[in-house]
């Protein structure tokens, strides 16, 4: 028998050191640096898609779409608030800073929000005159760097949330690297400019709930008590977060599982560290009930919420509100398919860029380049923010609807299964065509 | 002289009383008794009003500050005078935690010791402390200038930008990236103007000064090893 005749071994891919990883070690041993991006975790991991809603049946009898009224307002801070905020819809916009992103794009999620009846928020590096004259409702975030903070700004806020995590990175800091520290982010953030800026992972004068009580109190003081102070906590202990944010008297909670995005950080903390945001939310709600505070200190919940239904999946399970950061960047026009050329020169392609922190961003949104921030229009990028806002509102609506309920705040966990083991567990729904989910007697 | 009972009169009428006061007010003078370690004492001001707190305090006093001048006649708890913009916040006792935090302005006077992390991540504000100051104090500091008479904990400096540090006694140990600088005449003059004000027996000449040596600006992989 000849050589050529004996069966040969097909090549096979390692499972583990796939081609992706294998890229990674060489791009780690060129240059000596961990990878760092934007957005959040890309990875698979259970989500609202492993959610259906069950609908209507003889037992619970539907409301009329179009016709029977389906309330999506929400109040937040009604606790201790003089205040509170009033939202049209249950879908607020989420800390972004001006540096991360340009001037135009700040405008236009400001724009966009306020079309919508709904609040958008500050980020790291303090309060832009754009985003305050354009936004109708502005939550002020107070962050462990405080670079632009500034009491005058916190007096013009509708709302402060204090950031103790962030989704992408629970326990990490900003990280905004020198190609976008331009000469007015530099003077905001009192820094030199062009160097890497990296951002606190704790607060500089205070640790712990105890402290957290006292710097609540504190800027309570400060406010007068006017408006409501969130605690943004990411989705790393949900229910003892969320339990300890309460204990010091935080307004409203805002929980950031691992799909929300950030401006740039390590890829390694962005797939590695933290819970997904399916998995937070039961707890968290948990957390309020056994307290006594559900629906009186308000939850609001962020991480990869994309769709009305997701909206409405969130709600069903005990949320008071979510928060978008990525979808509303998408709906303003990041990753568009039309820059898809300027994404290959850049080495990468529509819907996978997420170098943000280099400053290059063809769409115009997360640069400091003058030439190319030109790109957003901020009236016609908030215009699309806002059409997309109400779509997602119809959505909910239209499931809620459906589901025999007049307001959004109506759904509930009885009217979800779950597609997949995991889903059920994290969820706490039944799996599909079962009454049973991990965790629960009596299978 | 406006007097307010604290311990009578509660912790809201009084901030509110005071962020009431603005740069017309002829009521200028004011006195807090009974302060018995309160949290949040005279916070968020924004007038050229003058505030004596007749006793120590706790938690953010002069949190915030702008224009005001704020005399504690006892010790403070951490954070005072966290984020200050301007004005002047005067402590004839000891300071805990983090005094002076983020201040992006203004010149904060400790007659006593502070504790640890003492200007931590300033901005532009001007810090003296006539005793010592813990560890950590100016962990990343922007700019401003802290100056101490008497001896600097460990890691002084770490990782910061441009903040200067002036220390007459000694420093325990210098943090990442800290390293001591040349005393050039021009800090010389800034030294004895915030002595002056400060109110400090002491000789600029006396000071070492010290600052970043700006390594660790842009990440280098060879400086992993100083994170």
């Amino acid at each position: 028998m000849s050589d050529n005749n004996i069966p040969r071994t097909v090549p096979i891919q390692s499972a583990t050191f796939t081609n992706e990883i294998n890229a990674e070690i060489r791009r780690a041993a060129a240059t000596g640096i961990y990878d760092i991006r934007g957005g959040g975790a890309k990875r698979k991991v259970p989500h609202f898609d492993d959610l259906l809603f069950l609908g209507a049946s003889v037992s619970r009898y539907p409301l009329e779409g179009y016709r029977e009224k389906c309330d999506t307002s929400v109040l937040l801070g009604t606790r201790f608030a003089k205040n509170p905020i009033k939202l049209d819809i249950p879908i607020t916009i989420a800390g972004m800073s001006f540096g991360a992103l340009s001037g135009p794009a700040k405008e236009a999620l400001g724009r966009g929000a306020s079309m919508a009846g709904t609040s958008t928020t500050t980020g790291d590096g303090g309060m832009t005159q754009e985003e305050r004259g354009h936004s109708k409702q502005l939550v002020y975030q107070y962050l462990p760097s405080r670079y632009g903070m500034n009491p005058n700004d916190l007096r013009k806020a509708d709302a402060i949330e204090i950031v103790v995590g962030q989704g992408a990175k629970p326990g990490g800091g900003g990280m905004l690297l020198g190609q976008k520290i331009s000469d007015r982010v530099a003077a905001m953030r009192t820094l030199p400019k062009g160097i890497d800026q990296r951002s606190s992972c704790r607060h500089p004068d205070w640790t712990g709930p105890d402290d957290l009580e006292i710097k609540i109190l504190e800027l309570r003081e400060i406010t007068n008590g006017r408006v409501p102070i969130y605690v943004k906590v990411a989705g790393a202990r949900p229910y003892f977060d969320t339990t300890l944010a309460i204990k010091a008297g935080a307004d409203v909670v805002v929980l950031d599982g691992m799909q929300g995005g950030t401006a740039a950080t390590q890829d390694v903390f962005i797939e590695h560290v933290g819970q997904p945001t399916l998995a937070c939310i039961r707890p968290a709600v948990k957390a309020l009930q056994d307290l006594g505070m559900h629906r009186k200190v308000q939850l609001v919940i962020s991480g990869g919420i994309r769709t009305g239904a997701d909206v409405a999946k969130a709600l069903a399970l005990g949320a008071d509100a979510v928060s978008i950061g990525t979808a509303a960047m998408i709906a303003i026009g990041d990753n568009d398919p039309k820059w898809e050329s300027e994404y290959q020169k850049l080495g990468s392609t529509t819907g996978a860029y997420d170098d943000w922190h280099e400053g290059l961003d063809p769409a115009g949104i997360t640069t400091q380049d003058p030439e190319l921030m030109k790109r957003v229009d901020p009236v016609d990028a908030g215009r699309r923010l806002r059409n997309y806002l109400k779509v997602m509102t119809l959505e909910a609506q239209t499931i809620a609807r459906a589901c025999g309920h007049n307001h959004l705040h109506n759904l509930e966990p009885e009217d979800l299964c779950a597609l997949t083991m995991e889903a059920a567990a994290m969820a706490q729904v039944p799996l599909a065509g079962t009454n049973w989910y991990p965790g629960k007697e009596g299978f | 002289m406006q007097t307010y009972d604290l311990a009578a009169d509660g912790l809201r009428g009084m901030n509110t009383l005071l962020q009431e006061q603005n740069n017309e007010t002829n009521q200028t003078a004011w006195e807090i008794v009974n302060p018995r370690g309160s949290h949040a004492i005279a916070v968020g001001l924004d007038a050229p009003i003058e505030v004596t707190v007749k006793g120590s305090t706790g938690y953010y006093c002069a949190g915030m500050n702008q224009q005001a001048t704020i005399k504690v006649e006892g010790s403070v708890g951490p954070g005072v005078a966290e984020n200050m913009m301007s004005g002047t916040v005067i402590i004839e006792g000891d300071a805990s935690q983090y005094a002076g935090a983020t201040g992006h302005g203004g010149l904060l006077v400790i007659k006593g010791n502070a504790s640890s992390r003492c200007g931590i991540s300033m901005k532009g504000i001007d810090i003296v402390v006539h005793g010592n100051i813990g560890h950590m104090s100016a962990f990343m500091g922007q700019a401003g200038n802290l100056v101490v008479l008497g001896d600097a904990g460990d890691a002084l400096g770490d990782s910061c930008y441009e903040a200067r540090f002036f220390v007459r006694g000694s420093v325990k140990s210098l943090g990442a990236d800290c390293i001591e600088k040349e005393m050039r005449p021009e800090h010389i003059e800034i030294l004895k103007d915030l002595l002056e004000r400060a109110g400090a027996d002491a000789k600029p000449e006396e000071f070492k000064r010290y600052g970043s040596a700006r390594q660790l600006y842009n990440f280098d992989v060879d400086n992993a090893q100083a994170y």
